[in-house]
């Protein structure tokens, strides 16, 4: 009788659940379409970038927070996506005006695609890296698995230096159509964020976090731990490649620098900042990183106020950020969110309290 | 009595060290296998070996008929193998029920997308672990605790939760090391009724590796001594008490 | 390509090597003892480079002086990283050192950016290093010569401190095993701190020869040298102080070589070490020399 209430409960709970995800969507679309009106370009573009950066950590935050494996090159994912995108919907004859020391390679050169399908191939060709990658290299693990993984990352950047015909060498690309806007940014947001929520509490994810914990362990529990690496980088190097091509088609120019370590290092910020393994910390310490991030601009570059003028600081930011990392990491190494994720079990045990409820699975 | 487990000639080098020489054992189905000897003997080796962990150099072993030798030890595990690890290995900030829910992973039928969908077929394992994962901890006393983090239980919960982990992959044999280890003398008599129930209740077959002769000589009905990887005796506990050469390995090694 | 043509780049890329050689010792002694990849080294190393740069051009030093001024206080900037940012995290995870040495090497390129400016600036050459030779045919610049000699008289002085001395022997036994030794009544902090010392001084040596051969100095100009360097310990089996000489030699030799026998892939250059990294790593991790390590279950 009691254990019957409580399927009852419980099953109440995940539809009150799911109506308010619904909910939440509804709004931030309403919100979003009002967007044009109520803010100004900039904020906009803070909105786009920040929303591409959410996809990107989350998808890092996969492999390094919740699979434990310490990946370091996720910008060699995200280049190969940024690339498939730029050279999939680019025009014709603008592809045939960039290419100027050596002439696009065929099929590239005749093709062109909307946005959409570029973005899921995009997404394939990084999930079919991440796994290429992810092959060899998970036979190493800790700091090994990062100099082999930054190692890949920095083939990517030389790639791109280096094969001409499709990357357009160092000059990179520009005219890529700009057609992402807060839609398609925020669209991927929130569905890699559903995604990831519903991933982690599934058996899945419950099977990475195991690996995470104690690999002999997992191993000696039935789980085919090479196999759930694979599986686990495989998603993220979908993620990646999808966000990068959003980049790409946000920004409309992209060149090999764009993709070093450095964009790596970034993402290891923020992951690292939002809580190592929580994707709610994943996506809001991305919206912290690039409102902060272009707060600290103004440092590096001169502002004239009237006859005083203050030069600007090139390298401030930088400067900043990286000691943010090691003051989190010496102090603070939880983060804004530890392992924990926002829930509106949370909210609702609050307002409501059920006796006798535990967290249910899948709650997000 | 079928055979269940059998090892033939297993052998293991580290190095120079040859942990495990020629040992060979079977081991029936219901039986209560004790297996002692004194620290470095090689005993956690042979459960390294039986799991996979280490490949042996020479000879084989059979599990059901079926030569498991060198194979990973995820598929042993499928076979019908759990274990637990002499320095707990649990999923320490994982809760307890995903502890043990965790085991059941490989034997889900439903596959990713089902899973991250929660499409019906997943919901319907997933209620129907849910609810045996219950059942197993209320069995080995942890009701209460589904919800904590694993890492913080004491000690001797760590461990029966690590064996209701090892029972959640629906083994046939189930591997011990060290269970006792670290236990008042209270606790390692609730264990050994407990390791008694255990086989009863589940119908599995116990190897185990112990240290304290009170808890062998209680519950097993055969003891295996090994001492610098090598078989020196075997019989039932009250033999190998008087078994002079066992002595003389004890005592061997009180003296070093 | 003649016999002459061989032996240059041959010259060529035994002082490249030295270089590598040097750098990757701080790598290699760091991680043996502490199991900590120093993501800084290349960047301590650059600071290396802009003080003795600045002696020079700055303070007025001879510039003998000024490289020995500046050895000294980069070893002291090594301890100083190590007791302020590695130290609180010896007994954390692994990773955690591993993200925070990250972090610190972004902050010594960013904070070099903030005070040196991102412009490169003209490394004073000194003018016996400058002098040009002919020897047999092979013309080389003198510091061809000193760069591979001055290495090697470091090494020997290296090899002697840490198998001769008191203080190298703590290193060794803190190496085999940390616990132990400080059970023996040894200052494992005080130990650890002298490696850094000695690390980051040779990363300073290492990377002013490194100036007087590129001679443009730059806040990333730490990068590729850290890089190539920690590939040539981990190629030459990391922990190993000869292995990270043997790794340090060859990937200097092997990039030389590959660039002068097959010039149209000279833009992959730096892949040819990410490329030699990656094939270690993947079928023989312990690199040359390296012994294996066995997770015990
Ligand atoms: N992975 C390994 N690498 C090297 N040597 C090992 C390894 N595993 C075990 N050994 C060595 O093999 C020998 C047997 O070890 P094992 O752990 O099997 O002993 P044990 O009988 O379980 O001892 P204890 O009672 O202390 O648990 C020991 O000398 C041990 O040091
Ligand atoms: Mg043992």
């Amino acid at each position: 009788m009691v254990a019957l209430d409580k399927e009852v409960l419980i099953r109440k709970r995940r539809k009150t659940r799911f109506l308010l995800n619904v909910l939440l969507v509804i709004g931030i679309f309403l919100f979003l379409s009002r967007a044009d009106h109520l803010l100004d370009p900039y904020t906009i573009r803070i909105l786009n970038v920040s929303a591409v950066y959410m996809v990107l950590a989350m998808a890092y935050n996969l492999v390094n927070g919740t699979l434990g494996q310490f990946m370091l090159g996720p910008n060699a994912f995200i280049a190969l996506g940024a690339y498939t995108v730029a050279l999939l919907t680019m025009p014709v004859d603008k592809k045939a005006m960039s290419y100027i020391i050596e002439p696009l390679i065929w099929p590239f050169n005749s093709i062109c695609l909307p946005l959409f399908p570029s973005l899921l191939i995009a997404g394939i060709i990084g999930a079919g890296a991440a796994y290429l990658v992810g092959m060899p290299s998970f036979k190493l693990r800790g700091d090994y698995l990062a100099i082999v993984t930054l190692g890949f990352g920095e083939m990517v950047v030389v790639l791109a230096n280096n094969l001409v015909p499709i990357t357009n060498g160092a000059l990179g690309l520009k005219d890529i159509p700009r057609y992402v806007n807060l839609y398609w940014t925020w669209g991927w947001a929130l569905l890699t964020y559903f995604f990831m929520r519903l991933l982690r509490t599934s058996s899945y994810g419950r099977a990475f976090e195991a690996i995470r914990e104690d690999e002999i362990a997992a191993e000696g529990i039935g789980i085919d731990v090479r196999r759930h690496k694979l599986l686990a980088l495989t998603i993220a190097g979908f993620f990646l490649g999808v966000g990068g091509g959003l980049l790409a088609s946000l920004l409309g120019t992209i060149d090999p620098k764009l993709f070093s370590f450095f964009f790596t290092f970034n993402l290891l910020i923020i992951i690292v900042f939002g809580g190592l393994g929580s994707f709610t910390g994943a996506a809001i310490a991305s919206l912290v990183f690039v409102v902060l991030s272009e707060l600290l601009r103004a440092v590096e570059n001169p502002i004239n106020i009237g006859p005083i003028h203050i030069p600007g600081i090139p390298g401030m930011r930088m400067v900043v950020f990286s000691l943010l990392l090691i003051f989190v990491m010496l102090y603070w190494q939880r983060g804004l969110f530890g392992r924990k994720e926002l829930s509106w079990d949370f909210l609702l045990n609050r307002l409501f309290p059920l006796e006798g409820v535990e967290k249910d699975e899948g709650s997000s | 009595m079928k055979v269940l487990l059998k090892l033939d000639g297993v052998t293991m080098d580290f190095g120079g060290l040859r942990a495990v020489s020629d040992f060979s054992i079977e081991i029936k189905e219901k039986e209560l296998v004790g297996l002692i000897g004194p620290n470095g003997a090689g005993k956690t080796t042979v459960f390294n070996l039986i799991t996979g962990i280490y490949t042996p150099v020479s000879g084989k072993i059979y599990f059901d008929g079926e030569d498991i030798t060198g194979k990973p030890t995820n598929f042993i595990v499928s076979k019908g193998i759990a274990r637990t690890f002499q320095n707990i290995r649990l999923f320490r900030e994982l809760t307890v029920l995903e502890n043990v829910m965790v085991s059941y992973h490989y034997q889900m039928k439903s596959g990713l997308f089902s899973s991250v969908l929660r499409l019906p077929q997943y919901l319907d394992e997933e209620k129907r672990w849910r609810e045996e994962a219950r059942e197993l901890l209320s069995k080995v006393g942890l009701v209460g605790y589904e919800n904590f983090i694993a890492g913080g239980l004491p000690y001797g919960q760590q461990r029966r939760l690590e064996i209701a982990r090892a029972l959640a992959t629906h083994p046939k044999l189930l591997l011990l090391d060290e269970p006792a280890a670290g236990m008042n003398p209270n606790e390692t008599q609730e264990l050994m009724d407990f390791i008694k129930m255990v086989r009863d209740e589940f119908g599995v077959t116990i190897f185990l590796i112990e240290h304290d002769m009170k808890v062998v000589m209680g519950i097993c009905e055969r003891i295996r001594v090994m001492d610098h990887g090598v078989s020196i005796a075997e019989g039932p506990p009250e033999v190998i008490q008087r078994d002079p050469k066992v002595i003389e390995a004890y005592l061997g090694e009180a003296e070093e | 390509m003649g016999i002459v043509d061989l032996f240059q780049q041959l010259a060529n890329g035994l002082s490249l090597g030295s270089l590598y050689a040097l750098i990757a010792i701080g790598y290699t002694m760091v991680y043996g003892i502490i199991r900590l990849i120093n993501f800084a080294h290349g960047d301590v190393m650059m600071v290396g480079c802009y003080l003795a740069y600045f002696g020079v051009l700055m303070f007025r030093l001879p510039w003998q002086i000024s490289w020995i001024l500046a050895v000294l206080l980069t070893s002291l900037l090594g301890v100083s990283i190590y007791i302020g940012a590695y130290k609180p995290l010896r007994r954390a995870p692994r990773i955690s050192a591993l993200i925070t040495a990250i972090g610190v090497s972004f902050f010594l390129e960013s904070l070099g950016l903030v005070i040196f400016g991102g412009r490169p600036k003209a490394f004073p050459r000194p003018p016996a290093f400058d002098i040009g030779l002919n020897i047999g045919g092979v013309y080389l610049v003198s510091f061809t010569l000193w760069i591979p000699l001055i290495t090697a008289i470091l090494l020997v002085g290296l090899v002697y401190l840490i198998y001769k001395t008191k203080i190298g022997m703590a290193m060794r036994s803190v190496a085999t095993d940390i616990e132990t030794t400080s059970l023996m009544g040894v200052d494992v902090d005080k130990v650890i701190s002298f490696t850094f010392a000695i690390g980051s001084a040779l990363a300073a040596a290492g990377g002013i020869m490194w100036a007087i051969k590129f001679p443009q100095i730059n806040p990333y100009m730490g990068i590729m040298p850290g890089l190539k360097a920690f590939i040539a310990a981990v190629f030459g089996g990391i922990g190993n102080i000869f292995g990270a000489m043997l790794g340090g030699f060859l990937l200097g030799m092997i990039e030389i070589l590959v660039v002068a026998f097959m010039p149209s892939i000279a833009g992959y250059r730096d892949a040819i070490a990410f490329g030699i990294l990656i094939v270690v790593l993947l079928f023989k991790p312990t690199g040359l020399l390296g012994e294996p390590l066995k997770e015990k279950v």
